[in-house]
């Protein structure tokens, strides 16, 4: 996993809640074996038609918007436990996804590949969106060590939550299996001592 | 200090514990299939590692495979390519596979208990819901995403924080035509398809202690459909016999020693539990569901509950659902026709379930109006059935029986069910579209299934087991 360090980019504003996994990724795109490609069909249905052509009001489609952030309205990633939603979202370039609440089963598969959940209150949510109205290049500084998110051009700042566990494999780049496999002689001394040779 | 079964062995297992961190829980036995695997392997080979103890993991190839002419390549080419990766990552990162033509392949949950590789005290994982079977030796089994599967390969080894405990007693005897079937699907009916989230179950009590060991796997397979993340039976007298002597079973001292060990798997007579149920085993009737959650279930008898009866914010989801079904508030379903009968799938396609059909439906005829599929869970029941004639009672009767994969259980290989057909099902799920877009799905026991299939009807087993 790339280790993350502090993140200062613009966002892709996404002002819709309830944002199901359904809707990030259908389920009818998850029969590939690898766990690329999925960003091509990030938000599918929304930003495509029926004959494949781009919706041009959709977000992702407007080149006004663009950044690794992705600002999301309140209970994003509820539905279904598929990892894919995860794995489209990073795909298509996001590092962070920000919100006022996430699915529980999305905040842990979008930590365990690397893709920083933020929870902020409901009004700074709503500065944010603010702030990109007015200018659509707004810039956001994410910083991991200090566990906050600023908005640049009014400096209005707030502190997010983290799992002290996951912050350290985010910032030193592990993720869990790094985790364990820096554990690897323990492992191997449980090993040695284990009840039956043949478990 | 007094400790539960399951504390026992998860603590037996515990690498690494620390204040804050989920536990390293380390574990023994992995298994794959093709549909969860792929991303997991491709994940190594990113990383440029191999499978840490690559001789703990075993793959077969389930999901995808047709279960008619299987020496034949796979007609849809999806399926088709993720059952070839299947192979060539098992061939690359050393993984033993029972792929398509192996005497042991069959239904992932099939194959570990009667190859002998699920026992008594172990931990196992998988990357499917149903893991939970397993727990029927006495093993905590549960399933996982594919980052866990990737993990397991990497290390051997998941976090994991340690579950709640929940203890569900099932006392006295079962009456007539009743089975585990009806036993999980009565439980599942009393405390709801999300009524064991957090928990491991152990189920006890002297109407689980009867089961033999099959019926055992019936009711753990379930236990994910009350949400749980597993559910297991301390091993005994039963558990002993049935692995003994199987081909990866321990043997000669080992045996000796398993057996002492697997002696002192039980939750002690004061063990807490977080949570406990007590349930009279003459209370279960044939079960039957007619909703689209397997909570939804009624004795067969019994009218469908009203919609006003059910709390008010479930009432339109409720509504959807009978909608869904074509069913009605107060109805009964007995007399319902039926299109199709499913009996298979890791619930009911073992030995027993193939040979109580068969005896059951001896020198009868199936309705017309049903089609009926017998899917043997794995090759060697396939295998069995075929020694002890039971093929030649199935097609004496007018039954398919075919070849062993996870079929009609969901909609993701060729055995579909068309759409607004009525099929009684022996499977796990009734999920809206999971036999086939629109199918309606009942699930029921081996029993009830095989009433159907011969009166083409929703019927009353009890009525012709007094005849
Ligand atoms: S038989 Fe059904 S529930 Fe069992 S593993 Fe196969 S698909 Fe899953």
């Amino acid at each position: 996993m790339k280790k993350f360090e502090t993140l200062s980019s613009s966002v892709v504003p996404l002002s819709i809640e309830n944002i199901d996994t359904d809707q990030i990724i259908p389920a009818r795109f998850l029969k590939a074996t690898t766990r690329e490609g999925f960003g091509e069909n990030l938000f599918r249905d929304w930003r495509y038609n029926g004959d494949n052509t781009p919706k041009a009001d959709f977000v992702l489609n407007d080149p006004t918007y663009s950044g690794k952030i992705l600002v999301a309205g309140k209970n994003f990633g509820c539905g279904s436990s598929r990892e894919h939603a995860a794995w489209a979202i990073q795909d298509a370039g996001f590092d962070v996804v920000i919100s006022s609440f996430f699915a529980d089963i999305f905040k842990g598969n979008a930590l365990n590949n690397g893709l920083l959940p933020i929870q902020v209150s409901d009004e700074f949510l709503a500065a944010i969106f603010a702030q990109v109205a007015k200018d659509p290049k707004a810039t956001l500084t994410v910083n991991l060590e200090e566990q906050t998110v600023t908005i640049e051009a009014t400096g209005a700042q707030e502190s997010f939550e983290i799992n002290p566990y996951k912050k350290s494999c985010l910032i030193n780049g592990y993720d869990d299996i790094d985790f364990v496999r820096s554990q690897t002689d323990l492992i191997e001394e449980f090993e040695k001592n284990k009840v039956f040779k043949f478990y | 200090m007094a400790k539960t079964l399951v504390e026992k062995i998860w603590d037996a297992h515990v690498v690494k514990r620390e204040e804050g961190f989920p536990d390293i829980l380390y574990i023994d036995t992995h298994l794959i299939h093709e549909v969860t695997s792929p991303q997991a392997f491709d994940g190594l080979r990113k990383r440029g590692i191999g499978l840490f103890r690559p001789k703990q993991t075993v793959a077969t190839a389930d999901h995808n495979v047709p279960t008619l002419n299987q020496h034949l390549p796979i007609k849809e080419e999806l399926s088709r390519y993720q059952v070839d990766m299947l192979t060539k990552n098992c061939a690359e990162f050393g993984v033993e596979l029972y792929g398509l033509g192996h005497p042991f392949q069959g239904i992932v949950h099939v194959i570990g208990p009667e190859l002998g590789i699920t026992l008594p005290g172990k931990t196992m994982v998988c990357g499917d819901s149903h893991t939970s079977t397993h727990g029927a030796f006495g093993a905590i089994a549960f399933g996982i995403g594919t980052s866990q599967v990737e993990q397991v390969f990497a290390t051997q080894c998941l976090q994991q924080s340690k579950p709640k405990t929940m203890k569900i007693e099932v006392n006295g005897e079962l009456r007539k035509g009743v089975g585990a079937k009806d036993i999980i699907l009565y439980i599942i009916s009393k405390i709801s398809a999300a009524g064991g989230t957090g928990y491991f179950v152990e189920f006890a009590g002297s109407a689980i202690r009867s089961l033999s060991m099959e019926a055992r796997m019936t009711v753990c397979n379930m236990s994910i459909e009350m949400g749980a993340r597993g559910g297991l039976i301390a091993p005994d007298e039963t558990t002993f016999e049935y692995v003994k002597g199987r081909k990866f079973a321990p043997a000669g001292e080992e045996w000796d020693k398993a057996l002492a060990y697997w002696k002192t798997l039980y939750s002690d007579e004061d063990a807490k539990f977080d949570a406990v149920l007590t349930y009279d085993a003459a209370d279960i009737a044939p079960m039957i569901t007619y909703g689209t959650n397997p909570g939804m279930g009624i004795g067969i008898a019994d009218h469908i509950p009203a919609t006003a009866a059910q709390p008010e914010t479930e009432q339109a989801s409720y509504k959807k659902a009978l909608d869904y079904m074509g069913f009605a508030d107060d109805e009964s379903l007995l007399g319902k026709p039926v299109d199709y009968v499913f009996i298979g799938s890791c619930t009911n396609s073992r030995i027993e379930d193939l040979r109580a059909v068969a005896e059951f439906v001896k020198g009868k005829q199936k309705a017309d109006n049903v089609e009926v599929w017998i899917v043997p869970g794995s090759k060697q029941v396939e295998a069995q059935a075929i020694a002890e004639g039971l093929d030649k009672v199935f097609e004496a009767s007018g039954f398919q029986l075919r070849e062993p994969g996870c079929s009609a259980c969901l909609g993701m290989n060729e055995d579909k069910i068309p759409a607004g057909k009525y099929c009684v099902s022996t499977s796990n799920r009734n999920f809206e579209g999971r036999q086939g877009p629109n199918a309606r799905t009942m699930l029921a026991s081996p029993l009830t299934a095989a009433a159907a299939a011969v009166t083409g009807k929703i019927t009353d087993v009890r009525e012709l087991l007094e005849a």
